[in-house]
């Protein structure tokens, strides 16, 4: 794995004996905190996600059926998308407060938000008019549709937009690091301040990067199980 | 609403706009250490993308390195670039930005190359253009709108991004947020979400003023809806 290789490298490079970019003395004693870290990461992570996909999905729905609606609705998440994910944060945490992580989870949802809608509205565009035609002329109502034609052939698209999602939600959950709730962010900016103890924050990024890798991995997985729709096992 | 009063009353100050680590110097450090990694990204992804577009090759490098660094997050890579040889100042936080500014740069250098019609190529090869010629002559000038498409995101990305190097204590406009959650709620409510409105407005105004040139970059003809490669933002 090239992040091994990466942390063999930095190891000759520390100058200080005492403060090593790795060390399994660390791992050892701090099992619990960064266990903790790594639940809490992953629990914001699905939360946002799952979160993001009942708002996103739907959304993406009414664009598809009323197209006037297409530009506000894209519009409006792409402006979310581009408030920098600090500011979004700083916008929730006066409103929602601090002590909860429910700030960060507002913030994650918020983000991940334009990457789903855009997916799912992409993939419900392209699909193949004979379809839609057959569809029509078997006699289903607008709900039949969507759900035994529409949205199962669209599944490849809305599932490129969640992996987009949890990979780049994955990587955003460490800035809640900066009121406290930032899962695995909170073992890098945490080494950070105390005195630059390069263990803890290389765990953390290393646990981080292959969460996300590992959390696309699975959903990839979880698409090629889906992919054979052709049985009509799913209703 | 207290804390949008008490954002008002912040702005409203003229010293928190002229003071040293005031706004007006924070807009500074935050434009110039954005201009510095865009500007890094794209002589080290232009030359790069636009040579694997003529050769036809890489693709996949292109596509590899766009997924793992949407993996990597911005906060780790801004905690470790100043503990190793690099040193702590301006030049860490300058090229954690400008690593998350090459993919944008580099795909839409290779997908202007590659989208080009394989009958202008022809004609140029006809005319007897060199390889060479034929990458400055005709397919760089024919890639010109996707170069600008890929320094709009990679520009908004970077500024989005450089709010966080508040977390480093690396200057920019992030550093009015952290310096009000560092005060509290109670104290630094309105300074947070002050700080949180000029982080978003300049974010949303480099988003416009660079849509206008990318408007402007791009011949008329080709003005279509096209599609704009935008790569998630790992900020």
């Amino acid at each position: 794995m090239s992040s091994r290789q990466w942390m063999l490298s930095s190891v000759q490079y520390a100058d200080a004996p005492g403060n090593p970019w790795f060390s399994w003395q660390y791992l050892r004693d701090n099992s619990d905190t960064v266990v903790s870290a790594l639940v809490e990461h992953v629990s914001l992570t699905a939360q946002a996600v799952v979160l993001a996909a009942a708002v996103g999905l739907p959304l993406a729905v009414l664009a598809y059926w009323f197209r006037p609606l297409t530009g506000p609705i894209l519009a409006l998440s792409g402006v979310l998308y581009t408030i920098p994910s600090l500011a979004l944060l700083a916008f929730v945490a006066p409103l929602v407060g601090t002590t909860r992580p429910a700030s960060v989870l507002i913030a994650l949802v918020l983000y991940a938000l334009l990457l789903i809608v855009r997916n799912a509205l992409a993939g419900l565009n392209q699909l193949p008019t004979e379809v839609l035609d057959a569809a029509q002329g078997m006699g289903y109502g607008r709900f039949a549709r969507l759900f035994r034609v529409d949205l199962p052939l669209a599944v490849p698209a809305i599932l490129t937009g969640l992996r987009l999602a949890t990979v780049s939600t994955v990587a955003l959950v460490t800035v809640g690091s900066l009121i406290g709730y930032g899962g695995l962010g909170d073992l890098i900016l945490g080494g950070f301040r105390n005195n630059f103890y390069k263990a803890e924050i290389l765990t953390g990024t290393v646990l981080c990067v292959a969460l996300g890798l590992l959390l696309d991995l699975l959903l990839a997985g979880v698409g090629r199980l889906l992919m054979p729709w052709t049985r009509g096992a799913r209703r | 609403m207290n804390a949008i009063e008490q954002a008002i009353t912040w702005l409203n100050d003229p010293l928190n706009w002229t003071n040293p680590g005031g706004i007006l110097d924070r807009l500074g450090e935050h434009l110039w250490i954005s201009f510095a990694a865009v500007l890094i990204g794209c002589v080290v992804a232009w030359p790069i993308g636009l040579w694997l577009g003529h050769a036809g090759r890489g693709g996949g490098v292109v596509v590899l390195i766009s997924n793992v660094t949407l993996a990597i997050p911005t906060v780790a890579l801004l905690t470790i670039l100043p503990l190793t040889a690099l040193g702590f100042g301006r030049p860490p936080v300058i090229l954690a930005l400008a690593v998350f500014a090459v993919p944008p740069l580099l795909a839409n250098a290779y997908t202007g190359v590659r989208e080009i019609d394989p009958e202008a190529r022809d004609a140029a090869r006809g005319m007897g253009l060199s390889g060479f010629q034929l990458l400055t002559r005709v397919e760089l000038p024919l890639a010109v709108p996707f170069l600008a498409t890929g320094f709009r995101t990679a520009s908004v990305q970077v500024v989005a991004t450089a709010a966080l190097a508040s977390f480093v204590n690396g200057g920019g406009l992030g550093q009015i947020i952290s310096a009000g959650f560092g005060l509290g709620m109670s104290v630094g409510g309105g300074q947070i979400l002050a700080g949180a409105l000029l982080v978003a407005l300049l974010a949303l105004s480099i988003e416009g003023l660079l849509a206008l040139v990318e408007r402007a970059l791009t011949p008329r003809p080709l003005r279509r809806a096209r599609r704009s490669r935008r790569r998630p933002a790992t900020s």
